[in-house]
């Protein structure tokens, strides 16, 4: 891809793009009581670094973030698999969730899902996925 | 889940670690990795002998999708057992094997091992699963997996065509089954094998009874290389060794003979199940024996011979059918051909096992397989000549060694079809035992070729391109245990008797046992000058005859059966199915997208238009209509401004902004609306796709300000209007009747209690329709790839032209 000379958006990313990531991992934690979730997570991390490549090009966001996104996307299809198979070894159906309460020291009382991991596993999937196919078809010239 | 169904699936989860372990440990073979398993499951499938040698069988479940009566049982029976035995037990020895026979830092060794662990799992789920249909989905990852290790070297043009054609072959034929497996359960109305068997009696007057027949034998007989499908076998043997000792001889093949045996108590009554059965088994015998004869390659010798004894287990699992029809238990004849097949299958596995084994250690210490080209290794590889000896000697089914025990019972099988009263078998009968004659003739030949032609005669160095040498001992160990079992199963046939054959017997002839009976199997090694006896010497002594005399039969041998060759049928088929489907694809693939989506929508249009239509669907009342606020008519007018704008935009980049715009005003409908989840994900798509356009700017061509062809425009126009016109009217009728309950409502209700989450949509998309979620980003995962693949693959070849 061609460079670019996009001083003031080179500039802006460096600060954005933390809080954009940042946004997306609360929307995709929050997901379970509101808006949000995997796959909008997953969509906004992967708008971030979309950022970073119409900002910066390629080979640069290659650089510093050396991520192989077809493994992320099989990572994440583990993670979805592996949570909804080890419902099995509890002799309980395919993808049966589970979930309880855990009192932690400082943060106090903390609900946990298995569907969380579920959840993490689209949201790799979503990010490597999306990142695959723009990152090919920038390549593509 | 029970530890079985965890000894079933051990090699999928193992495989998943195969890449890893070949990388981190480059200098370890990965086989050392590999060849655990197979020998835990070995020791684990034995700790099941007692129970199985007292007639019972052990059952586990875990439900999978119990509301459509798919449950993943896992069931061991003596059926089930002895393959489980023979599965993990070669498993384990040609694990060995190969770890001798493939380089490591030549060889691929993460995808072999991946491919042979993804087929010991299949294999395992295929015989012990009792739910029709997870054994048919184990049946598919049989070929799936064999299509992936016969295309092993995949650079090789003669490996693709191998693995298409068995691929081709044995998912037609399993489809067919699952056709079987279907009409099963419309009589049934289960998919359970157990509960099936129970009713084979209610079934057996039902309609659909003879189709079910014919398609699980289709299933059956493709998968088990039955004329006319043999024709994949040979072809597959481009697979390396250790695979074709595997698969095609030891254990996949043999699925179709399980098949068969697992449904006999279901089908074995009826007459068409004797025919088929051993009459498609009598004629692949000779079939596959004539053949095997011409061939000149060690491989392709014995992959015919694997088609020939394949159809003999075939028609002795045929007469043992038979054996319902007479009442009587100890004076029924035809149990002797049941414990025959059992029993071959068994010596088969070992004598064929060792002999690939050896014709891959002659392949990798001469560099040919072609039997004119070798001659006179027996001093160069004394071992390897004493285990094909013993094996080829089995093979022919000489004495002392397990292949005569199981031929002789053969014999007997096939003299006694003459005497059968039934089926018309007064008249037709005798073809039975005089074409098992003939084909043992040329089974004997072919033995004979293999072993002598190899080892003996004159050795001809100039024509290998290495110098011949014992192998190395690792090579051998896997094929010298497999000899030794040739020759103890030989000298003490009853060995197997109780713990094995017997057990596998009630499996496959449960109704004659009644109650808490057992089979008395007892294998004689001399049983009196009998004809069957009679017979063997008759093979003995003809077969020398046409063997020392082969010279002068092989212009014969050449000559006849060239023109029958099914390949050819097969290629021309296939070559049609290509170029018609290559000219049909051709006609509407011109490469434009707009010509693309003309059709999509053209075929959204007509499909819906006429369901609307058909089905008299349209109604349209406004009985519980909103009223319709400011914002709303103002968010209107802004995408129907929007859009319309798209239409007159000069440039790319002003297009692409607008239809960002209508997008966003999209999502504040949702907004609106109250769903926030929707209005989030639309903003983020939105986002990224206009991010998208603009990354991928500079490669997009000129927007063309003129389109030249006012046809083309039209259409366009057409359909869009139409498009607009269906989508408004479904969305119309869609609101205006209520024909159920909303389901929100039940969401609304459980969502808390059931999956503790406030967030509905996320709840539903993880919790209560996780499958959707599941199979939805696996479809998103390969679509991705595909795009990558595609891209990659132009760019490559644009660097290299």
């Amino acid at each position: 891809m061609r460079k670019t000379n996009n001083i003031i958006l080179e500039t802006a990313i460096k600060v954005l793009l933390f809080f954009i990531v940042l946004y997306s991992v609360y929307i995709f934690t929050a997901g379970h009581y509101y808006p949000g979730g995997g796959f909008i997570g997953g969509l906004m991390t992967a708008g971030a670094i979309v950022l970073l490549l119409i900002a910066y090009d390629i080979k640069t966001v290659e650089g510093f973030l050396p991520v192989n996104y077809r493994i992320l996307t099989a990572i994440g299809l583990l993670f979805a698999i592996g949570t909804s198979a080890g419902s099995l070894l509890f002799d309980v159906p395919f993808l049966t969730h589970a979930f309880g309460d855990v009192q932690l020291p400082i943060l106090g009382e903390l609900s946990l899902h298995t569907a969380t991991l579920f959840d993490l596993g689209v949201y790799f999937v979503v990010v490597g996925v999306t990142m695959t196919i723009i990152q090919t078809i920038g390549e593509d010239d | 889940m029970s530890f079985l169904h965890l000894a079933i699936v051990a090699p999928l989860i193992l495989s998943i670690f195969i890449p890893l372990f070949y990388r981190t440990f480059r200098q370890i073979h990965t086989g050392w990795f590999v060849l655990p398993l197979p020998i835990l499951l070995f020791g684990y499938f034995l700790t099941f002998l007692p129970e199985t040698m007292s007639g019972t069988s052990f059952i586990k479940m875990i439900n999978w999708i119990p509301s459509l009566g798919i449950n993943f049982t896992a069931k061991v029976d003596g059926l089930g057992l002895l393959f489980s035995l023979l599965i993990t037990g070669i498993g384990a020895l040609v694990v060995l094997y190969s770890i001798y026979y493939l380089a490591k830092n030549k060889e691929k060794l993460n995808n072999f091992y991946v491919y042979l662990l993804l087929f010991m799992a299949a294999m395992l789920g295929v015989v012990l699963s009792d739910n029709l249909i997870v054994m048919y989905a184990f049946w598919e990852l049989t070929s799936f997996s064999s299509f992936l290790l016969i295309g092993y070297w995949y650079e090789r043009d003669k490996s693709r065509y191998g693995a298409q054609k068995s691929m081709l072959i044995t998912v037609f034929g399993g489809l067919a089954m699952l056709g079987g497996i279907i009409l099963l359960y419309i009589m049934t109305g289960t998919f359970s094998f157990t509960e099936i068997m129970s009713q084979a009696n209610e079934i057996f007057n039902h309609a659909l009874f003879v189709p079910a027949l014919l398609c699980i034998l289709l299933g059956a007989f493709t998968k088990s290389a039955q004329f006319p499908f043999y024709i994949w076998l040979p072809d597959a043997m481009e697979a390396p060794t250790p695979v074709s000792a595997y698969l095609h001889s030891a254990t996949m093949v043999k699925a179709g003979i399980y098949l068969v045996a697992r449904f006999t108590p279901v089908f074995g009554e009826h007459i068409l199940w004797f025919w088929l059965v051993a009459g498609v088994g009598v004629l692949t015998m000779i079939w596959g024996s004539v053949f095997a004869v011409k061939q000149t390659d060690l491989k392709a010798i014995l992959a015919f011979s694997t088609v020939s004894q394949l159809g003999l287990i075939m028609s002795l699992l045929g007469v043992g059918a038979a054996a319902y029809h007479y009442d009587f238990l100890d004076e029924n004849i035809f149990t002797v051909a049941v414990t025959a097949a059992i029993f071959h299958l068994i010596n088969h596995a070992t004598f064929k096992g060792s002999l690939f084994m050896a014709a891959g250690i002659v392949d990798h210490e001469t560099g040919t397989r072609d039997i004119r080209k070798l001659g006179g290794l027996m001093h160069f590889m004394p071992i390897t000549f004493t285990i094909s000896i013993v094996g080829a000697f089995s093979m022919a089914g000489l004495p002392p060694f397990n292949g005569f025990l199981s031929k002789e019972m053969f014999f007997t099988a096939m003299v006694h079809v003459t005497e059968m009263d039934i089926f018309n078998l007064e008249t037709w009968g005798i073809l039975f035992p005089v074409l098992a004659w003939i084909a043992s003739i040329f089974t004997f030949i072919y033995s004979m070729i293999l072993v002598f032609q190899t080892f003996t005669g004159k050795y001809q160095p100039e024509k290998l391109d290495k110098k011949p040498h014992e192998a190395p001992i690792g090579l051998l160990i896997s094929p010298i245990i497999l000899v030794s079992l040739v020759i103890i199963f030989g000298f003490f046939p009853n060995l197997l008797s109780d713990s094995l054959i017997s057990p596998a017997m009630a499996s496959i002839l449960p109704s004659l046992l009644g109650g808490g009976g057992e089979f008395k199997v007892h294998i004689s090694f001399w049983h009196g000058p009998t004809i069957e006896l009679f017979m063997t010497l008759g093979v003995i002594i003809l077969g020398l005859v046409l063997y020392i005399t082969h010279s002068r039969w092989k212009k014969i041998y050449k000559g006849i059966p060239e023109k029958l060759e099914l390949n050819r049928f097969y290629d021309f088929v296939l070559e049609g199915l290509q170029s018609v489907s290559y000219k049909l694809t051709n006609t509407y693939m011109n490469g434009s997208i707009r010509s693309y989506l003309v059709y999509i929508f053209a075929f959204f249009i007509i499909i819906l238009a006429a369901t609307l239509i058909g089905k008299n669907a349209f109604t349209f009342s406004t009985s519980n209509v909103s009223s319709i606020g400011v914002y709303e008519v103002a968010l209107a007018i802004l995408v129907v401004l929007g859009s319309i704008c798209i239409l007159f935009a000069k440039s790319r980049m002003t297009s692409i902004i607008l239809l960002g715009a209508v997008g966003y005003t999209v999502s504040l409908f949702y907004v609106l609306f109250r769903a926030p989840d929707l209005a989030l994900t639309q903003l983020v798509i939105e986002t990224i796709s206009v991010a998208l356009f603009l990354v991928c700017f500079y490669h997009l061509p000129k927007l063309r300000k003129f389109e030249t062809r006012m046809r083309f425009r039209l259409i366009n126009a057409l359909i869009s209007v139409g498009v607009g016109a269906i989508v408004t009217l479904i969305a119309l009728s869609a609101h205006s009747s209520k024909l159920f309950d909303s389901i929100s409502k039940y969401y609304v209700e459980n969502t808390y209690t059931e999956a503790a989450g406030k967030n509905m949509v996320n709840v539903i998309l993880v919790d209560f329709r996780g499958f959707d979620t599941l199979f939805e980003i696996t479809v998103l995962a390969i679509a991705s790839l595909g795009i990558f693949g595609m891209i990659k693959l132009r760019l490559n070849r644009r660097k290299e032209g």
